[in-house]
């Protein structure tokens, strides 16, 4: 398989997180989008990697890896505190200032 | 030969499932095929030799990452039907396309176009866990500890942002002092609202 092979898929997969990240009105669901973008991203930075002989991609894609955990340790924590104040994780609830 | 069938074998399963996240109404469907999803994805991973990216991808993302919002779904009514109000379908099917090629030519095309020379080539022989290993704990130590640091505040954010309120256990209560309990958290709570 070539490298465009491996970019073409891992394009396609970011635009399916990106349409989920547009589309989707509830927050836990918008959060499995971001996770869907982020491993996309992760295919793409580890076939760089091996067809250009280079470590770096891997690397980049631990330290990916790292803040998408840390990421979701932190929005799933507020996301619990938001549900306790209001009952509620939709998008459109969550607009205080209505202008 | 084998590559072959196993790429779109796997870039199929990949598409299938994560399309299922996304377009389905059921929270613990799209939970657990974005699970499945994740799996899928470290063939990849295995595929372009990076066989401890793989362990690692199933480790973290469905071990930890899953197993996290598995925990966090309890909190929410998750078996009910997710209800979205969808505007215009159409446009942001239009804006997604447009967007995501953008990126796509910006990101892609001086990777392309330029011959990159390796930073820290692979050495063949040393098998993939030992050079990342020693290309992390070389290289790239200093963004390492900070990654560790940056989890550790992430650890202890999230225990303080889940746990506040928790210091009643019910599992140490009767169901008739639980009963109680929520009535006067419920009146408590309508009691708040009336006031603002």
């Amino acid at each position: 398989m070539s490298l465009n092979a491996y970019l073409i898929l891992s394009t396609i997969l970011f635009v399916i997180g990106m349409m989920g990240v547009i589309r989707r009105k509830n927050l836990l669901m918008l959060f499995f989008s971001t996770e869907i973008m982020l491993n996309a991203v992760n295919i793409g930075l580890a076939a760089i990697s091996k067809f250009h002989g280079d470590l770096t991609g891997q690397m980049f894609a631990f330290f990916i890896i790292a803040i998408a955990a840390s990421e979701v340790a932190i929005g799933l924590g507020l996301l619990i505190l938001w549900y306790k104040r209001t009952g509620s994780i939709d998008l459109d609830v969550l607009q205080k200032m209505k202008g | 030969m084998f590559e072959i069938v196993a790429f779109y074998l796997f870039s199929v399963l990949t598409i299938v499932m994560f399309s299922i996240t996304v377009f389905t109404n059921n929270s613990l469907y799209a939970l657990s095929s974005l699970a499945a999803g994740m799996i899928f994805i470290s063939a990849f991973f295995f595929l372009l030799d990076a066989d401890f990216l793989g362990a690692v991808q199933i480790v973290v993302y469905t071990g930890a990452v899953m197993a996290l919002y598995a925990f966090g779904m309890m909190f929410f009514d998750s078996l009910s039907i997710v209800k979205e109000k969808i505007k215009n379908p159409r446009l942001v099917f239009l804006l997604t396309g447009v967007v995501a090629l953008i990126i796509v030519i910006i990101f892609v095309s001086p990777i392309i176009g330029a011959n990159i020379e390796a930073q820290y080539p692979v050495t063949p022989t040393w098998g993939n866990s030992r050079d990342v290993g020693i290309v992390l704990f070389t290289k790239y130590l200093i963004p390492f500890e900070v990654a560790a640091v940056m989890l550790l505040v992430a650890m202890i954010g999230g225990i303080i942002l889940a746990g506040k309120k928790m210091e009643v256990s019910y599992s140490e209560m009767t169901e008739k002092e639980i009963d109680d309990f929520e009535i006067q958290t419920r009146e408590n709570a309508a009691a708040k609202k009336d006031e603002k």
